[in-house]
């Protein structure tokens, strides 16, 4: 039995690239068809009937067409656009790096429904309030999480004992918490506050709602995302693109 | 193309390799434009070639606006007549071409040569972003308008660069984002239409 020739699905378009006159190809995340790149056709021309509809984060539910080579997009609908989003340079920026993310630890046509689940809800949470940095590390530690990345924070990972509530050490090579003792003997390692690990362990088992009722100040706000992009830039072992454009945001803003 | 080179005379298979490199122009149209080429009297060929040439040795970018010109300051630059108290910022030299094919607007322009685009390491360093605040710094300007594209990284240069320029004391606008005229209602996506109905105006 030959595949239908076209087919739907939701989807959160992630990236794109221009392509010949007026196409593009964009990079879509799907929750039954994992990421994958198709061709949206005549989306920069202003009359375009898919435009808006398949602009850089926004939900929507497209028709595709099988193509030789990739995946052709006939119609969408667009089911949330996350208009804050958009209206807040800030958190453009954010929800580029999420799409960033997703881009750099999924592979092609893997079926995640899971992960889907939680690109589209930590959008929606970040449409609803302009405290992203916590829903950020949030997504990031989840994200991890559910990729089997998931760092250990109850006891020491080194040696297994029971952690004291000072002097511990995170570290991204062993991925999780070390002791006094195991984190002086580990180059790498770097110190981490009592708070951060209390944070840490909150955000790795609790729901979205709950994880923005924690009041994270701003020495800590700061402590949390440095261990994180560390975490992250060792699996990836790139620095993510887009981190030096939030870097440069938060400059700027600091010297107002 | 290598079957060609042997086959032919090498002038020929080369002029054919060199178009095959333009975009949307394969083997067979390579072939078909030289073939022309051959048949076509000497003096169009050669201001062809002329013509080719001249692109790149002629041109620079205009030292004001950044636009691509064979003299510089580029003409619009230069023309006494147009409004130099008001700036246009295009994200490409090839949106300026639009604009003035509207000939609603007598102001200058500013190419930024790209927009802020995060996940491709395109930040306002890469960008002719330091050039165009040292234009407003002289104080003669007194409108600038954003032209970058109504999509995500436009708008997200365009909220940059209102930040950047809103400590000047300069009005900023920005260009209405709404329905493309002779379009459907249809078909338009939830952010236009919130667009145009913020941006309605009474008739």
């Amino acid at each position: 039995m030959t595949a239908p020739r076209t087919y739907q699905t939701e989807a959160i378009i992630i990236k794109r690239i221009k392509l010949g006159e007026a196409d593009r190809i964009l990079t879509i995340f799907t929750p039954e068809l994992g990421k994958f790149k198709a061709v949206a056709k005549g989306t920069r021309r202003p009359k375009s009937k898919l435009g808006g509809h398949v602009e850089l984060l926004t939900h929507s539910r497209l028709m595709l067409a099988r193509g030789r080579n990739l995946d052709i997009i006939t119609q969408a609908q667009t089911i949330d656009n996350f208009l804050p989003i958009k209206d807040d340079l800030e958190r453009i920026s954010r929800g580029l790096y999420i799409a960033e993310l997703v881009d750099s630890f999924t592979g092609e046509h893997i079926e995640d429904r899971q992960l889907f689940g939680l690109v589209l809800e930590t959008l929606n949470q970040m449409s609803l309030s302009k405290d992203y940095e916590p829903m950020l590390r949030y997504f990031e530690l989840h994200l991890l999480d559910h990729l089997g990345y998931r760092p250990q924070l109850r006891h020491c990972t080194d040696c297994n004992s029971p952690l004291k509530p000072d002097g511990n050490f995170f570290s991204s090579r062993l991925g999780g918490v070390l002791c006094q003792n195991c984190g002086f003997n580990e180059p790498m390692a770097r110190p981490l506050s009592l708070n951060a690990l209390k944070v840490l362990r909150l955000w790795q088992n609790c729901d979205f709602t709950a994880a923005r009722c924690v009041r994270v100040n701003r020495g800590l706000t700061i402590e949390l995302e440095q261990v994180m992009r560390e975490y992250i830039k060792y699996f990836l072992e790139k620095q993510l693109k887009s981190t030096a454009w939030l870097d440069r945001l938060k400059s700027e803003a600091a010297h107002k | 193309m290598s079957a060609d080179s042997t086959s032919t005379a090498e002038p020929i298979g080369r002029l054919i390799e060199e178009f095959s490199k333009l975009p949307g122009i394969g083997p067979k149209s390579a072939q078909r434009l030289t073939y022309h080429l051959l048949r076509a009297p000497a003096s169009e060929v050669s201001a062809l070639a002329d013509a080719i040439r001249n692109l790149k040795e002629k041109l620079a970018l205009c030292s004001v606006c950044l636009n691509i010109t064979d003299s510089d300051p580029c003409t619009i630059c230069r023309d006494e007549e147009r409004d130099h108290s008001k700036i246009c910022i295009v994200e490409e030299p090839i949106d300026i071409l639009p604009l003035e094919r509207t000939r609603k607007y007598k102001g200058l322009y500013h190419v930024l040569h790209g927009v802020i685009a995060p996940t491709d390491g395109i930040g306002p360093d890469e960008l002719k972003i330091k050039e165009l605040l040292s234009r407003l710094n002289d104080g003669m300007v007194t409108e600038v308008i954003l032209a970058t594209n109504p999509n995500l990284e436009g708008e997200a240069t365009a909220m940059y660069l209102q930040r950047l320029i809103a400590p000047l004391d300069i009005k900023i606008t920005r260009l209405a984002r709404g329905l493309p005229y002779g379009a459907d209602l249809e078909y338009a996506d939830d952010v236009t239409l919130s667009r145009a109905l913020e941006g309605r105006q009474e008739m």
